[in-house]
């Protein structure tokens, strides 16, 4: 309750949490009176922003709003999908490598070295371009950027775990007869919990990028519209060119809100729970 | 006997590491794009096989899998069952093939042009490794300079810096790249939205075409260049805040050394981390830096897998993921070397065996 307060005294992380309430109240109460459920052609391409539509319609006459709307919880959800998959994975990774030492920490440690140097996008486009348009889904899509974005998040739970492994509470669980999994659960995991909390925000932005960056090389989601999806159409069909703010500028705008808001919640708790766990 | 070298020990080390990882890999690259249900062999087939009699079906067929190393050779010919169906190869059979065929520098060819696919990348690498890696290395050193003069200064420039910093390192990189468009290409039409170079000139070492790229090279490179700056100034500003309440430093300041002198510590002991830092960050960087060459349809290694994906053309795809990953590679294997011999904790590291 008292990191609370200390947080909500931090500007950046007001500036942050408000942003960021602002786009989920975009993505879940607003649908509540602007009907988004039908993706339909309402008028001619590219018709410019009118008191009807706001922000106009896109290359198939499609209302921007629905797309916007519809990408925006797509997205959210890409990144609450990919993030808890990539945080589980990352967190029981760097805890087990942290925890054990000896051989299984080199095993594992190894591994995590080896997918951090290998980029992330190249794995991303081999396997989605392995399963072809047919299988392309949104859920799909998450599970793939979740299972290879872990390795930083491994890494960094190693360090944390291996410092707390030294520490004197831990002897004593031990001489208290504890098992191996009834430490890293009760002693050690509940240390790293703010951290690993920090870990996981900015694996959702990551994995929200991640889907919009995919998308807009063309090997995004065929089952529903994302942020990333409305840009690579923009692009593909010349509204950059044309000059069409509406088909970029308001998804760019949503895309940049999530990633500021997130990133800003994020520096701001290092700030307030850091102190304690800077080496 | 390696134990009275360190260094060299060291180095042979991290090179076996980073060879491992290659072969991981180059195992990746051969395993990933078959996991799909697709043949590459049908995908073509499907694409250009109608309107073929089906002698000419069949023979097409048959010299795309030898080019796959799909079927089974011998000798140049193609080793037939009874009834004169060529026999196809097992998984590890072809990636023995794949390796092999790699190991002599073939990345095999291109689906569509039938171009060798090292070909159309010795074309495009060029502009990709000169867009990016004065790009990335100086995005970086200059975000390291204001990040460490904003942790010593604070005051009215960190205030200033910092946020902005934080929202220039937020932004991902191609929605960056497409608002630098939409402002200096298309509402005031300063710099051209697109391309390497005016497509009326021929590349080569005239003054004209040179002008041309350098006029493609401004909105590309600040896209890249500004974020790799907001980065560097973050990281450089808090290893910079921790590093001016260590004890050395303190101390330093008691003795009375000149502020120059100590910033020069604080920077110097502050940068090796940042150095680790930005290898870290590398695969992320270059790919990020591969969607901004997309944006500008840039004719560098990012516009090369961009027309691939789009006519899904495999040979190509896999050639340029693995030329990506072997860049980023040596460029990490780079850094580290850099660092065991510039950064004196890791040297001394080494010097008592714990390196490796």
């Amino acid at each position: 309750m008292k990191l609370f307060k200390n947080l909500l005294k931090s500007p950046m992380f007001v500036f942050g949490a408000s942003l960021f309430s602002l786009v989920l109240f975009a993505a879940f109460v607003v649908p509540f009176f602007y009907d988004i459920s039908q993706v339909t052609r309402v008028g001619n391409p590219y018709d410019a922003p009118s008191g009807k539509y706001l922000l106009g319609l896109d290359h198939l006459g499609r209302d921007y709003v629905v797309l916007l709307l519809r990408g925006l919880r797509s997205s959210l959800y890409v990144g609450l999908l990919a993030g808890v998959i990539a945080t589980v994975l990352g967190t029981l990774i760097g805890l087990i490598a942290g925890f054990k030492g000896g051989l299984i920490d080199d095993v594992l440690s190894a591994l995590t070295n080896l997918f951090v140097v290998i980029p992330q996008l190249v794995l991303l486009i081999l396997i989605s371009t392995s399963i072809g348009e047919s299988g392309r889904s949104l859920t799909l899509i998450a599970v793939i950027i979740g299972l290879t974005g872990w390795t930083w998040s491994a890494r960094s739970v190693r360090a944390q775990s291996s410092a707390i492994k030294s520490k004197d509470h831990i002897s004593l669980a031990r001489l208290n007869g504890d098992g191996g999994i009834r430490i890293l659960l009760v002693h050690i995991l509940p240390y790293l919990f703010s951290y690993v909390f920090m870990v996981f925000i900015i694996l959702i932005s990551a994995g929200i990028l991640s889907e919009s960056a995919i998308s807009m090389i063309g090997l995004g989601p065929v089952d529903t519209q994302s942020l990333g999806t409305i840009l690579n159409d923009a692009k593909n069909n010349g509204a950059l060119t044309d000059g069409y703010w509406y088909a970029f500028l308001p998804a760019t705008g949503i895309i940049i809100s999530i990633a500021l808001s997130l990133y800003l919640i994020n520096t701001s708790m290092d700030g307030v729970f850091n102190p304690r766990m800077r080496k | 006997m390696l134990k009275k070298y360190p260094t060299i020990k060291f180095i042979s080390t991290r090179a076996g590491w980073y060879f491992i990882t290659l072969l991981v890999a180059v195992t990746l690259n051969f395993t990933l794009p078959r996991l799909g249900p697709n043949n590459p062999v049908d995908i073509i087939m499907g694409q250009f096989g109608s309107g073929l009699s089906a002698h000419e079906a069949q023979q097409r067929e048959e010299r795309y899998l030898m080019e796959f190393g799909l079927i089974r050779m011998k000798g140049g010919e193609i080793v037939r069952d009874g009834e004169g169906r060529p026999i196809r190869t097992s998984l590890i059979e072809q990636y023995g093939s794949y390796v092999g065929m790699l190991a002599k520098g073939d990345l095999g060819t291109s689906f569509r042009s039938s171009e060798k696919v090292w070909d159309i990348i010795l074309r495009a690498l060029p502009w990709t490794l000169a867009l990016q890696i004065p790009t990335i290395i100086l995005g970086w050193f200059i975000g390291n300079l204001f990040g460490a003069y904003a942790a010593y200064r604070r005051g009215i420039f960190d205030k200033a810096l910092f946020p902005m910093a934080l929202f220039l390192n937020s932004f991902p990189f191609f929605v960056f790249g497409m608002l630098l468009v939409y402002a200096f290409a298309i509402l005031f039409r300063w710099f051209p939205p697109m391309g390497g170079y005016d497509l009326a000139l021929m590349p080569g070492f005239s003054f004209a075409f040179i002008l041309s790229a350098a006029h493609h090279y401004v909105l590309p490179f600040l896209s890249i260049f500004l974020i790799g700056v907001g980065g560097g100034a973050i990281g450089m500003r808090t290893m910079g805040i921790y590093e001016l309440g260590t004890d050395y430093i303190k101390y330093a300041k008691w003795l009375g050394l000149k502020e120059s002198k100590v910033l020069f510590y604080v920077f110097r002991n502050a940068m090796l981390p940042q150095i680790t830092g930005l290898a870290l960050s590398l695969g992320t960087m270059v790919g990020g830096a591969l969607i901004t060459e997309m944006i500008f349809s840039y004719p560098g290694l990012g516009m090369a897998m961009l027309s691939a994906i789009q006519n899904q053309d495999y040979a190509i795809i896999q050639g340029v993921t693995l030329i990506i990953t072997v860049s980023v590679l040596i460029a990490n294997f780079s850094v580290d070397m850099f660092i065991a011999f510039f950064d004196p904790r890791v040297k001394a590291g080494i010097q008592m065996g714990k390196g490796g």
